[in-house]
């Protein structure tokens, strides 16, 4: 239970520190939102001062910190200059969708990589093994940001697939299949791109790891008590080599959200990428603040939840922690 | 112990005929050399019988326990247990045969998953014969601390936290834990003290007669083999240079490695438990 303790002292300890820097980047940064106003003739110079002041874009730092802090508390997480409104309720919507594509990226990368891996670890050096080596050294070197384009062109010029967005314009007068089958389109090239953008890294990883194991003389030994191979690797050598490929499984959570911001960008899929892209650019302070904060709390959630898999599947761990 | 003259029309346990296993071995240049690990072997144990093989390092006796407990296919040859040919089964048939020839491996300490503690190890054979229920393994695998004489306020420990002798004790248990009718323990004894040596070896006497067992007894220490074993055969560069009973193999050594290993044991009495 410490162990996990201070793994969650660790996440928050974290989270405070991210939001500081974040505070103090952003406000750090040249210009801010009502600089553009300044410049429409229209908007009279004390109409913009009042804004200033209302908004406390005049007043120091921790004392705005303090009170973005407890607008965190909440629920707000601050004030939204261009949407006029509360913060957090804005990016939830687009982080959902940034979620979904994301989390469906992640299980099916997994999902292809453990069976892709163990198979290539048994089969080490054999001719499939190395056909397999070369192409994720192949996809490895290319970056994300062609990936993405590439499957944006593909979808372009094919014309099967729609080009942007999450759902079509019809959506709404779909039925239920339908309206499932639409969401499955639009998702289907980002997702394949993220799954690529990652996927050479885990299967290389889980063909590491389990390579590694797959000699342990325990693993003879269980064989030796009559135990099916099949058995003998997803039961016996999985768990074995899982310490490192859990620790990889918290990391290509943050992979996959980097990857998927841009992707989003990219194939304009209404995710939390466009959105911060959008606020930076029009320097909408605290959506920037709470879109980094939020992909943080995401990143911190999928390595606390590693550490909790870690503690779960290797009991030395525990042992550890108890003493 | 000892198998008398008259069981001697008694089918044997296990029959290995030629039996041959080689290892390519790929050198830096590329090129494939050929290793003989074992070179045309035979042997029979009879139920109830020890037959120790004894040979210098490198000469074949692992790789031999290897094709006995179907872990490794031999390249030719071939190995009968209880009358039928196992050598060329297909991989499920040597699945149940792995059950009933169980190899103690020559460093224990690694043949354990260092995750399970010390009562899921000797659950996990348990386990695999389907029909027990969480409580009954738990029970069989107490009891069969027991036996090898590990206490069960033991369960709970992961094999790091084990002295040599108690680990060769639960390697031991796990082993019987699948009710196997030949045990084979490679150099089960060589990592341990003397003192430890001997607890080991009178368990290991007691249990043959408690559940008649047959021993493929291997090692390096001539002496103890001797006192252990109803025969003895002497292995080098994968093959059986000489073969016979304890007395005659320390009386009368016909080899020159005979000679050697006898020359490293060291000096003492061979204090032999005489046959009933
Ligand atoms: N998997 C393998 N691949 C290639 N060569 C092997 C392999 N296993 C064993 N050998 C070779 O076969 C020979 C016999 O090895 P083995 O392990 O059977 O000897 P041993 O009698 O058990 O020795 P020790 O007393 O040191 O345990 C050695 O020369 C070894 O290098
Ligand atoms: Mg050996």
């Amino acid at each position: 239970m410490r162990y996990l303790l201070r793994r969650f002292g660790h996440a928050v300890f974290l989270l405070v520190g991210v939001s500081l820097l974040a505070f103090t980047f952003t406000t750090l940064a040249p210009g801010n939102y009502f600089d553009e106003m300044r410049l429409n003739p229209q908007i009279a110079p004390e109409t913009i001062a009042a804004l200033r002041t209302q908004y406390e874009l005049d007043r120091p730092l921790p004392i705005r910190y303090a009170h973005w802090v407890s607008s965190v508390l909440h629920g707000d997480m601050g004030f939204s200059f261009a949407y006029n409104s509360p913060v957090l309720p804005l990016l939830w919507v687009r982080a959902r969708n940034t979620l979904l594509l994301t989390i469906t990226a992640m299980l099916l990368a997994w999902g292809i990589a453990l069976p892709l891996g163990i198979w290539s670890a048994e089969h080490l050096g054999r001719l499939p093994d190395r056909l397999l080596s070369l192409g994720t050294a192949a996809l490895m070197v290319i970056p994300d940001l062609a990936l993405a384009l590439g499957f944006l062109v593909i979808a372009v010029k094919s014309g099967r697939f729609p080009t942007g967005g999450m759902v079509s314009l019809h959506f709404e007068s779909l039925a239920f299949p339908g309206k499932l089958g639409d969401l499955f389109l639009h998702m289907a090239l980002p997702i394949t791109a993220l799954v690529l953008s990652v996927l050479p890294l885990l299967l290389r990883h889980v063909r590491a790891a389990l390579a590694e194991v797959l000699d342990a003389p325990f693993l003879l030994a269980a064989e030796g008590h009559g135990i099916s191979r099949r058995t003998l690797l997803y039961r016996y050598a999985l768990p074995a080599a899982a310490n490192p490929l859990i620790s990889l499984f918290g990391f290509s959570i943050g992979t996959l959200l980097s990857g998927s911001l841009l992707v989003e960008v990219v194939m304009s899929w209404p995710g939390l990428g466009p959105f911060l892209l959008e606020a930076i650019l029009a320097r909408d302070l605290y959506v920037v603040i709470g879109g980094v904060l939020l992909s943080t709390l995401f990143l911190i959630g999928g390595n606390f939840l590693a550490d909790l898999l870690l503690y779960w599947a290797d009991p030395r761990i525990r042992t550890e922690a108890s003493v | 112990m000892k198998v008398s003259d008259n069981d001697k029309d008694m089918q044997p346990l296990v029959r290995v005929e030629n039996l041959m296993k080689s290892y390519a071995n790929r050198k830096i240049t590329g090129q494939c050399e050929e290793v003989r690990a074992v070179d045309g072997v035979s042997f029979t144990i009879f139920p109830g019988a020890t037959l120790a093989v004894v040979g210098e390092s490198g000469s074949g006796k692992s790789t031999l326990a290897l094709c006995l407990a179907c872990l490794e296919k031999p390249t030719s040859g071939n190995i009968q247990f209880e009358g039928a040919d196992i050598s060329k089964l297909a991989e499920k048939e040597r699945r149940t045969i792995r059950r009933k020839i169980q190899l103690i491996f020559q460093d224990p300490a690694s043949s354990f998953n260092p995750r399970w503690s010390v009562l899921e190890i000797v659950a996990e054979p348990l386990a695999l014969q389907g029909s027990l229920s969480r409580d009954e393994i738990r029970l069989r695998a107490l009891a069969l601390l027991e036996q090898v004489g590990l206490s069960p306020e033991m369960e709970r420990r992961l094999p790091a936290e084990l002295s040599g002798g108690q680990r060769q004790r639960l390697a031991i248990a796990r082993a019987l834990a699948l009710e196997p009718s030949v045990l084979i323990l490679d150099e089960a004894l060589s990592a341990l003290d003397c003192s430890t040596q001997a607890q080991i070896a009178n368990l290991l006497v007691d249990l043959q007669s408690a559940r008649d067992m047959t021993y493929l007894f291997i090692s390096h220490d001539l002496a103890m083999a001797a006192h252990l074993a109803d025969e003895i055969a002497v292995m080098n560069h994968g093959r059986i240079v000489e073969q016979g009973p304890p007395d005659k193999i320390l009386k009368q050594p016909q080899t020159e490695i005979t000679r050697e290993l006898l020359a490293a044991v060291p000096r003492m009495t061979f204090a032999r438990p005489e046959a009933q």
